[in-house]
């Protein structure tokens, strides 16, 4: 999957690799500033094991 | 492709087989991904996430803060006596933490009650305990770690740290004496005077509670104070306000 995406890519292969480096970096910018705070709040109760504990 | 004959191809034995292990390549590459995903919203939680939720509460304390300043500090004379803060409602923010060990921006809102739902966003008071200024024990929790870890580095502070508590009235002086670990369930940190039941409280304290290890709830750190001063609002901001020194020299 991701070999295939790679192929994709245009040019030469350091271009490539630039390339995929800046993708990777806009969608863990994406998931930082879009998705994770979207998701947290339904995700919080999951992982607070204990509704006792101060933390 | 015009590089095809720069690089040597590479073909799987059979196109079965192949595509076989196409599909479970592609199964193994989202698990993958997804294991990644888990692991990047944990860093994000505990790095950007709190962050951005500790600078919320020094903003909103800050806010909080701003609304009591006096345009301009009256000179009437100083009171002898604190203040002491009638009970406020539950869940009311009705005072700011400043602690100048935790930084020069450093504010937490402490509102009443010491349930999951006020610590979320302050520092939370244990009802029934005394209030600032009051002789008895002010006993206060926060959360060590996540939910903009207001006392995330308790086990910073050093015998003699400023422990400020603002209200409208005015400023109470908390000196750090000394710290602890305990079992959560050693409730008796909370009383009059903290591990001595029975005991007659004689001078004002306060209590910090927070979770130990971090990450962790399996135990609690507590620090404890007591009042050293009260400035009254109309004195302007005490001089226990600024920076300690570097390392408790």
């Amino acid at each position: 999957m991701y070999a295939a995406l790679f192929k994709v890519l245009p040019g030469p292969l350091w271009l490539r690799i630039l390339l995929a480096i800046l993708l990777v970096a806009i969608v863990v910018a994406l998931l930082f500033f879009v998705v994770f705070p979207v998701i947290v709040p339904f995700i919080e109760p999951l992982i607070t094991p204990d509704p006792t504990a101060v933390g | 492709m015009s590089d095809t004959s720069l690089r040597p191809r590479r073909r799987r034995p059979s196109r079965g087989a192949s595509r076989g292990l196409g599909i479970v390549g592609v199964l193994g590459e989202l698990l993958i991904t997804a294991g990644v995903l888990v692991f990047l919203f944990i860093g994000w939680y505990f790095g950007i996430h709190d962050a951005q939720q500790r600078a919320e509460q020094d903003e909103t304390a800050a806010a909080l803060s701003d609304q009591w300043q006096v345009p301009e500090p009256t000179a009437e004379p100083a009171e002898p006596a604190p203040v002491v803060v009638p009970t406020p409602e539950f869940g009311e923010g009705y005072a700011v933490l400043k602690v100048p060990r935790f930084g020069p921006d450093y504010g937490t809102i402490i509102a009443e009650g010491a349930v999951l739902s006020v610590l979320e966003q302050h520092i939370g008071h244990f009802e029934g305990t005394a209030q600032p200024g009051e002789i008895g024990n002010f006993a206060v929790a926060g959360h060590r770690t996540t939910w903009g870890r207001p006392l995330n580095l308790i086990h910073e502070l050093k015998p003699g740290d400023a422990l400020v508590v603002e209200t409208a009235d005015g400023w109470y002086t908390y000196r750090y004496r000394s710290g602890e670990i305990v079992k959560p369930q050693a409730m008796d940190v909370l009383l009059p005077v903290p591990r001595q039941p029975g005991v007659e409280p004689t001078e004002a304290m306060i209590t910090l509670v927070a979770c130990h290890p971090m990450f962790s709830a399996r135990e609690r750190f507590i620090g404890y104070g007591a009042l050293e001063s009260f400035t009254p609002r109309s004195d302007g901001p005490p001089a226990s306000l600024a920076a300690p020194p570097p390392d408790g020299a």
